[in-house]
């Protein structure tokens, strides 16, 4: 890096971290666990990296706490690649998240894929001068994410499992409730904005075990009655643009080129691939395939001629299998 | 100026939707006959008086223009010298004659002389707002600067529109401009009203 006059140079603000989310879209994001896999993936044409130790279907194979990434390999990575190098905090866990941004990584993923950190709160974003994206499975997570801080959204999905259900679920059910929201009236709406402000309210009530009124703060420093205000400005906008206003990607279960177009054709400005392809039998051509499937995913064609010959994909997993207290998505609020 | 411009928005990857948003606003407010398309197909290139490279990854959007064969489109309107560009970030990586970088090969298009380093700021939280000075602006112009490249050396007809300190973040050459900035993400139209004046 040069010399540069830094003094009058602004950092981290709002626009700058949506920014660099906006730069993502269209593009397919890969988690990666070494510096080889990186350098696949950024020649596959990646669009950025998730630096994680397991991917999560490892992660769901192994049990245990799964925690931030080795910084030893986060920091190969980020040597070795020169698109963007994001990286997995666990819920919550703000130093984890303090960590990351030392290391010099791009965007941190407050993650659902690793164990949660904090039963009450969500890291606070707006602090960080680097930005985050975050999993939702609804317009009430994406929205109070979004109040926290968060520059991008992503489906949760059910990471680890290579079955795309979930994550279309996710995705549905954030787009129908954009679309509900479309003819309510400004006393539906700050109601909808109370009513996703109560998670705030009754982790309030359980840490004091006291009632909460409108000048009581219950997230770092905002009290309820501005929480309700500004979520309520969110609805507003995210109403009138009739989509979320930040990008909104998908993850969780993509593992090939007509899951990640299907999820593109359902609305996501790109996808997150996680399992989907280093646990596949032919990394690098899945991954580019991918790739060319998110570029025209609008192309049946194209689809059809990407998707020959890959070799054969992850296994998967049918979701009613899974324990319910096993379930990724459950993590969070 | 051409009667009736069409103004493509490369739409690959990256902040398409952006820069759609502001050329149309900018005919609208201008009362200029023209209009702003998505091109996704080397065909849709056809129709264009002018293309606009949105910032993006440079080595993803490289890949898919390759692959797409819209590269060799794209080139060869430039050989013909009967098309204007305007690239942001990436896309100004991508006009650039030549490329610093040890680690990565992309396809440059190669229409401007001048080289270019990518992410030559820094990281993430090196990103950058600031106003800067533009020539023939008369005000200054506040520019975003996310993994910005910077333009480290201009040769041949390739003219300095605006710098970061010592650091060229802007320049022209006859059709083409190059910003290392998002003037897509910004309300000021100011840079791409420059843009449509160039044709």
């Amino acid at each position: 890096m040069k010399e540069f006059d830094l003094s009058r140079m602004r950092h981290g603000t709002d626009l700058i971290k949506k920014g660099f989310s906006k730069m993502q879209k269209g593009g397919v994001i890969m988690d990666v666990t070494t510096a080889e896999q990186a350098k696949i993936a950024e020649k596959s044409g990646a669009v950025a990296v998730m630096a994680l130790e397991r991917v999560p279907a490892d992660i769901r194979a192994h049990g245990g706490v799964a925690r931030m990434a080795d910084p030893t390999i986060i920091k190969q990575i980020i040597d070795l690649v020169s698109i963007p190098v994001m990286a997995k905090a666990r819920i919550g866990h703000f130093v984890e998240a303090q960590a990351l941004e030392a290391l010099g990584v791009d965007m941190i993923d407050e993650s659902e894929v690793l164990t949660p950190a904090d039963p009450f709160y969500h890291i606070d974003k707006r602090v960080f001068t680097i930005p985050f994206v975050c999993g939702c499975r609804n317009l009430g997570e994406a929205t109070r994410r979004i109040w926290e801080g968060a520059a991008m959204i992503r489906t949760k999905g059910e990471a680890g499992t290579g079955n795309i259900i979930e994550a279309i679920r996710h995705q549905r059910m954030v787009t129908s409730m954009i679309r509900a929201i479309k003819t309510m009236q400004t006393i539906q709406l700050r109601k909808l904005a109370e009513e996703y402000c109560q998670n705030y309210v009754t982790s309030f009530k359980t840490l004091t075990n006291q009632e909460v009124d409108e000048k009581t703060v219950v997230f770092d420093s905002s009290n309820y009655v501005t929480i309700k205000k500004e979520m309520y400005e969110i609805l507003k906008e995210t109403k009138e643009l009739q989509r979320l206003p930040v990008v909104n990607f998908a993850a969780g279960g993509i593992a090939t080129p007509a899951d990640a177009a299907i999820m593109m054709q359902l609305g996501s400005d790109g996808v997150f691939v996680g399992s989907g392809i280093f646990k596949s039998k032919n990394p690098e051509k899945r991954a580019k395939a991918i790739v060319e499937a998110v570029a025209h995913f609008d192309e049946p064609g194209k689809i059809a001629e990407v998707s020959k010959n890959l070799g054969d994909a992850m296994l998967g997993i049918e979701i009613s299998t899974i324990p319910k207290e096993q379930l990724l998505q459950e993590r969070g609020w | 100026m051409v009667a009736i411009v069409t103004i493509g928005v490369l739409s690959l990857q990256g902040a398409v939707s952006e820069h759609l948003a502001s050329m149309n606003r900018v005919f609208q407010v201008e009362k200029q006959k023209g209009k702003a398309i998505l091109v996704r197909q080397p065909q849709d290139i056809d129709v264009c008086d002018a293309l606009i490279i949105p910032g993006g990854e440079s080595t993803t959007i490289s890949r898919i223009l390759v692959n797409s064969g819209m590269h060799d489109v794209i080139s060869e309107r430039i050989n013909q010298n009967n098309i204007a560009i305007m690239g942001t970030c990436a896309g100004c990586v991508l006009l650039a004659k030549e490329l610093i970088d040890t680690k990565t090969d992309l396809r440059l298009l190669q229409a401007m002389d001048m080289q270019v380093e990518r992410n030559a700021f820094g990281r993430q939280k090196e990103s950058f707002e600031k106003s800067i000075a533009i020539k023939s602006f008369t005000t200054p112009y506040n520019a975003v600067f996310i993994r910005a490249p910077i333009i480290t050396k201009v040769w041949g007809t390739c003219k300095v529109i605006a710098t970061v300190g010592k650091e060229i973040v802007m320049t022209r050459q006859s059709n083409y401009l190059a910003l290392s900035f998002h003037p897509e993400l910004a309300d000021d139209l100011r840079i791409h009203r420059y843009f449509l004046e160039m044709l």
